[in-house]
């Protein structure tokens, strides 16, 4: 990126509250029914219906809000958006113009910078909003329209803006992940980006630096994973400066990413420009949100991912890296206190569960709650390494038996007569061969290189078939050979 | 006026004869006197107002009544494909 240049990012973050009906209406909101069967009257927008509003979200909204530090409303309203659109039944959108549920707040990201120290920042939250989600246009491989599926009309939607405070891809990034762990610690939403329930837009500008005045933004779209917000986002900064250099302006616009060909390309769409017409909606009534309702929610919050990142730091030793990737997945987080909570060695838990675990579970593309190997068998394992019964390779074998065959670490250890061999005369034995089988490199040894003892180790690993001891092994032969 | 009455009648889709933007024109106009002369009562110290009702927090439970509207509505459906409504192409994604 150009060094006189800096980018003003804002993020516009859509997530679909968990509740069982939706916003304004008894219709169900479970992903993946039939096209156009999770809908009713009022849904579809037919004339003599009237929304009420569902109170789960409004409080969920508000647990939403008190994690973020926002200034929760004491009235609120709800007005209608106008747009015509195939998507919008009424042809208006229930959302929240002037008097938001969620005033200001903040969210606080972590990143390392490029020398590998932390950098925390902290990024404005502008407010955070209740308002209902539009129905589903799906255009691909229809070439004479389009198909409307309304079941997501009327899905309680939470939109939580950002300040343009966010100035790098990488933050934008930070911010996402941040946002989205705390949200599924509160179980506000599950945040599943796939099924649509947690969707991001992003507003980005450049200028030059020490400028104080924004440049002119462009709204990106279409954005399915956190990955191509980084991605969309940093194209969008080198397109603008390459326009702002080559003495041009960037033109106000929506953008859609394309994931495939990794560029933005301008929406070309016949709307002219937006002209919401916002105002009060006269079917549903204010509401007032008394302190006693704000402070059952407050207790209602759980411990939340930063203070859990400290926690695991403190009292279980994990470097900020490895407690940050615990509990950036909730789900993850808990199977590893389940783990630790048998005594299981926390360094140990931690190392097996985000490498040699994770690695098997994300190849069979299964979530972390649903490991066929769970917190208790993963701890049985470390167990038998932690007592000295089998070596941490033998245990690498160890782990995808106990996945094909449901076995515990303890049975298949004994079955297969994996023990590690710690017997000292036995080693010895093994050792009197391979120092006799190998006199090269045991001149080597001698010559001064003292690598050549590294290659014998190997060879009585592979005697005794990975079971012997290595520190032991190490002992014994260092000790032949002086 | 009349542009007014134009992109108001546009923003609504409506379709207007020439006769009838006239007199709309006219309608519209008394009702924004009216409205300004409402504007001339003193109103410091009042809280303003979203609805006529003395209303508020009218809540339901979150709790699923399921009415599958599906076939009703597709019924009314110029177009339709499956269980889909069917709708020209809105939007031109570039690709």
């Amino acid at each position: 990126m150009n060094q006189k240049y800096e980018a003003v990012i804002g993020l516009e973050v859509h997530v679909q509250l968990a509740t069982q009906s939706k916003l304004f209406s008894g219709a169900p909101t479970h992903f993946g029914a039939e096209p156009n069967s999770n809908t009713t009257p009022i849904c579809m927008g037919w004339p003599g219906t009237l929304p009420v509003l569902n109170e789960a979200a409004l409080k969920l909204a508000i647990k939403a809000g008190l994690a973020l530090n926002c200034r929760i409303a004491e009235r609120l309203k709800f007005d209608r958006k106008h747009y015509f659109y195939p998507d919008l039944p009424k042809a208006y959108q229930i959302s929240q113009y002037d008097m938001p549920v969620n005033g200001k707040g903040s969210l606080t990201i972590e990143l390392e910078d490029e020398q590998g120290g932390l950098q925390i920042r902290e990024i404005g939250i502008t407010r955070a909003h209740l308002e209902e989600d539009a129905g589903k246009l799906l255009h691909e491989g229809i070439k004479d329209g389009s198909l409307v599926d309304y079941n997501r009309a009327g899905m309680p939607l939470l939109e939580i803006v950002s300040e343009p405070d966010i100035r790098t891809p990488a933050e934008a990034y930070a911010y996402l992940t941040a946002l989205k762990a705390i949200l599924q610690y509160l179980e506000v939403s599950d945040c599943n980006m796939e099924e649509g329930s947690l969707r991001c837009d992003a507003n980005v500008s450049v200028r030059l630096i020490g400028e104080t005045k924004f440049g002119t933004k462009t709204e990106i779209k279409n954005l399915n994973s956190f990955k191509a917000v980084q991605k969309a986002i940093q194209y969008e900064i080198d397109r603008q400066i390459e326009i702002v250099e080559g003495g041009d302006r960037v033109v106000q616009e929506t953008r859609l990413w394309n994931d495939v060909k990794s560029q933005t390309f301008a929406m070309r769409s016949k709307e002219e420009a937006h002209d919401y017409r916002y105002f009060p909606d006269p079917d549903l009534v204010p509401f007032t949100i008394d302190r006693e309702t704000v402070e059952e929610i407050q207790k209602s919050i759980p411990e939340l991912p930063a203070a859990r990142t400290q926690r695991f730091m403190k009292e279980c030793g994990l470097s900020r890296y490895d407690a940050s990737v615990l509990v950036g997945d909730k789900k993850l987080g808990d199977y590893f206190e389940a783990v630790i909570a048998t005594g299981a060695d926390s360094k140990l838990a931690s190392n097996w569960i985000q490498s040699e675990l994770l690695a098997i579970l994300n190849e069979r593309k299964i979530p972390i709650e649903n490991s066929p190997v769970g917190a208790d068998a993963l701890a049985g394992l470390i167990s038998l390494i932690q007592k000295n019964t089998i070596s941490g390779k033998i245990a690498k074998d160890v782990l995808p038996m106990m996945f094909e065959t449901g076995k515990t670490a303890e049975v298949i250890v004994k079955e297969k007569g994996l023990v590690q061999v710690t017997d000292t005369k036995l080693i010895e034995e093994v050792a009197d061969r391979v120092l006799a089988a190998n006199p090269k490199v045991v001149a080597d040894f001698r010559a001064g290189k003292g690598q050549a003892v590294g290659f014998l180790v190997g060879q009585v690993m592979k005697e005794t078939k990975g079971k012997a001891n290595p520190k032991i092994v190490n002992e014994i032969l260092t000790q032949k050979l002086s | 006026m009349s542009f007014e009455i134009e992109k108001i009648a546009q923003l609504a889709r409506i379709k207007l004869s020439e006769e009838e933007t006239q007199k709309l024109g006219s309608d519209l106009n008394a009702i924004l006197q009216y409205i300004e002369q409402l504007g001339r009562i003193p109103t410091d110290g009042v809280e303003p107002t979203s609805h006529v009702f003395n209303l508020e927090n009218v809540f339901r439970k979150d709790e699923v009544k399921p009415v599958n509207v599906r076939d009703k509505a597709l019924e009314h459906a110029p177009l339709r494909e499956s269980f889909f409504f069917k709708v020209p192409k809105v939007v031109d994604k570039e690709s």
